[in-house]
Parts: structure tokens; C-alpha cells; sequence
């Protein structure tokens, strides 16, 4: 099964990584961010089964800093549109030369 | 190749088409609450996938924390900031970035699969059903406990300061500000 596992994560990794880019909503790029992270994370577990359990270790820290990521990140994308009134990243060019 | 028995590996790839067509339809969804739906879904087939994979108590967690408690944040924020409307809903980007995402996710499976044409070393595999043998004996959950309080003691208790860091960083960006207010 781990060629399947490694398959199926592959394929997830690889819509997540299409989401970030084609999207300008950013609560759905952060969404694809964690469709990212979900991916990896079954490659881990399929990897656990065959190389000892510290893959699963590793899957329980993943989604710690995920949930982490996921308070701080909200927090800035709520204080973004109590600045700018949008959540759509081409309004938001501060940065833009 | 080892062989499993037909029923395992049917429902293993119906979770994972699940999981993948879930996927597909979050990406292409233009109103953020069914997007958020379809992650969940996505989310609970992967918990399945986990606990076919011998790792039930992942299975859990990513229930709970994931398509639990993450995801009920994500639909707060979306309901709080009430996105939906017609001027936020059309967010997709121009043919040139559609064409360069395409173009990049078919690079990274290029390359997924190239790797799992190589062969896994045999002298560090585990024996087939080494993982299920150690749900049995050790439990689901202390199979994970285990090596988690013991040699990845240092990593878990700095997990707690991150957390901590988190916690006070959202409160303080997601915090009112009385000066602007008043203005």
C-alpha cells in the first residue's frame, strides 16, 4: 500500500499546490495550504508503516504547527480585512512597486 | 509486491478517489463555506486512509483537530467576515497563472513518481504487519505515547511553547484596537 499512499499524496500535494496558485480569496489559499500539509502527512503515515513508528511522531507534531499556523494566520487574515475591507489578495498591494 | 486482500485495497482506493475528487471540487468551488465542506470531506477520507495504514490514533486526531477544530475556526472566520458576496466569490486568476499552476503540478507529480520507482533499503524496513502487531500489543494510543515522551521529549514540550506563541500572537493581532475605533 505504500505506492498507493504515495500516490494519493502526491495527487493532494499537487491540487493544493494549484489551488495557491490560481485562487485570490486567501482564506482559500490558506485552505490549500492545509490540504498541503494533510498530504504530506499521509505520505508519513504510509512511510511509518514500513520505517517504525516515528513517522506518526512526526504527523502529530505537523498538525500542532498546524493548528498554530491556522489561530495566527486567521487572526492576520481578520485584521487584513478590518484594514482593507477585502479578503482578495489583488486588492491588497501595499508591497506592489 | 506484496499482495492484500482484495476488500482492503478496494476500500483503501475508494477512500482515496474520495479523498482526491473532494479535493478537486474544494479547489474549483467559488463560494469559501462549500470549499471549507468539501475539505472536510476530504479530511475524514484521509482519516480512514490512516486508519487502513495501521494508524488509528492519527485516524482520530485528524478527525478531531483537524476536520474538528481547524476547520470549524476556518468556517467562523469565513462567517464572521461574511465572505460570499458576488465581488468576493470571482477570485480566480488569469489563463497565464492558470496555465503556470497546471504546468508546476505537473512537474511535482513528475517528480512523485519518479520517486517511487526507486527501491526502500531492506535493511531498515520493518517486517509486513510489524505496525498492525504494534497496535495490538502496545495500543493504539501508546504506540504513538511511546516515542513521543521519550525520545522526542525535547520536541514536544518545545510544541508547547509554539502553541503558547500562538496563542498570544492571535490574540493580540485578532484584538480590537479602542484608538482606532474612536477615530
Amino acid at each position: 500500500m505504500l505506492a498507493e499512499a504515495i500516490f494519493f499524496s502526491a495527487v493532494l500535494f499537487a491540487i493544493g499546490v494549484i489551488g495557491v496558485l490560481t485562487r485570490r480569496n486567501a482564506i482559500i489559499i490558506f485552505m490549500c495550504v492545509e490540504l498541503m500539509l494533510n498530504a504530506v502527512n499521509l505520505s508519513f503515515v504510509a512511510f511509518a508503516r514500513t520505517y517504525g513508528v516515528a513517522g506518526q511522531v512526526f504527523v502529530f507534531f505537523v498538525m500542532t504547527v498546524a493548528a498554530a499556523e491556522a489561530a495566527v494566520g486567521l487572526a492576520i487574515i481578520i485584521a487584513m480585512f478590518r484594514h482593507k475591507q477585502t479578503v482578495n489578495l489583488q486588492n491588497i498591494n501595499l508591497l506592489k512597486g | 509486491m506484496e499482495s492484500y486482500p482484495l476488500f482492503y485495497t478496494f476500500h483503501f482506493y475508494l477512500f482515496g478517489i474520495i479523498a482526491v475528487a473532494s479535493a478537486i471540487l474544494f479547489v474549483t468551488r467559488k463560494s469559501p463555506v462549500s470549499a471549507a465542506m468539501w475539505l472536510v470531506s476530504t479530511m475524514f477520507s484521509l482519516a480512514a486512509m490512516y486508519v487502513m495504514l495501521d494508524a488509528p490514533f492519527i485516524g482520530v486526531i485528524q478527525v478531531l483537530v483537524y476536520a474538528g477544530a481547524i476547520m470549524v475556526v476556518f468556517l467562523f472566520v469565513i462567517m464572521l467576515l461574511n465572505l460570499g458576496q458576488p465581488s468576493e466569490i470571482a477570485d480566480v486568476r488569469s489563463r497565464g497563472w492558470r496555465i503556470a499552476a497546471g504546468l508546476v503540478g505537473l512537474v511535482l507529480l513528475a517528480e512523485v513518481f519518479a520517486l517511487t520507482r526507486t527501491h526502500s533499503v531492506s535493511a531498515v524496513t520493518l517486517p509486513r504487519g510489524a505496525a498492525a502487531e504494534a497496535v495490538t500489543n502496545m495500543g493504539a494510543v501508546g504506540m504513538v505515547a511511546g516515542p513521543l515522551f521519550t525520545t522526542y521529549l525535547l520536541p514536544f514540550e518545545v510544541t508547547s511553547v509554539l502553541l503558547l506563541a500562538a496563542i498570544v500572537g492571535a490574540v493580540m493581532i485578532g484584538k480590537q484596537r479602542r484608538a482606532a475605533d474612536a477615530r
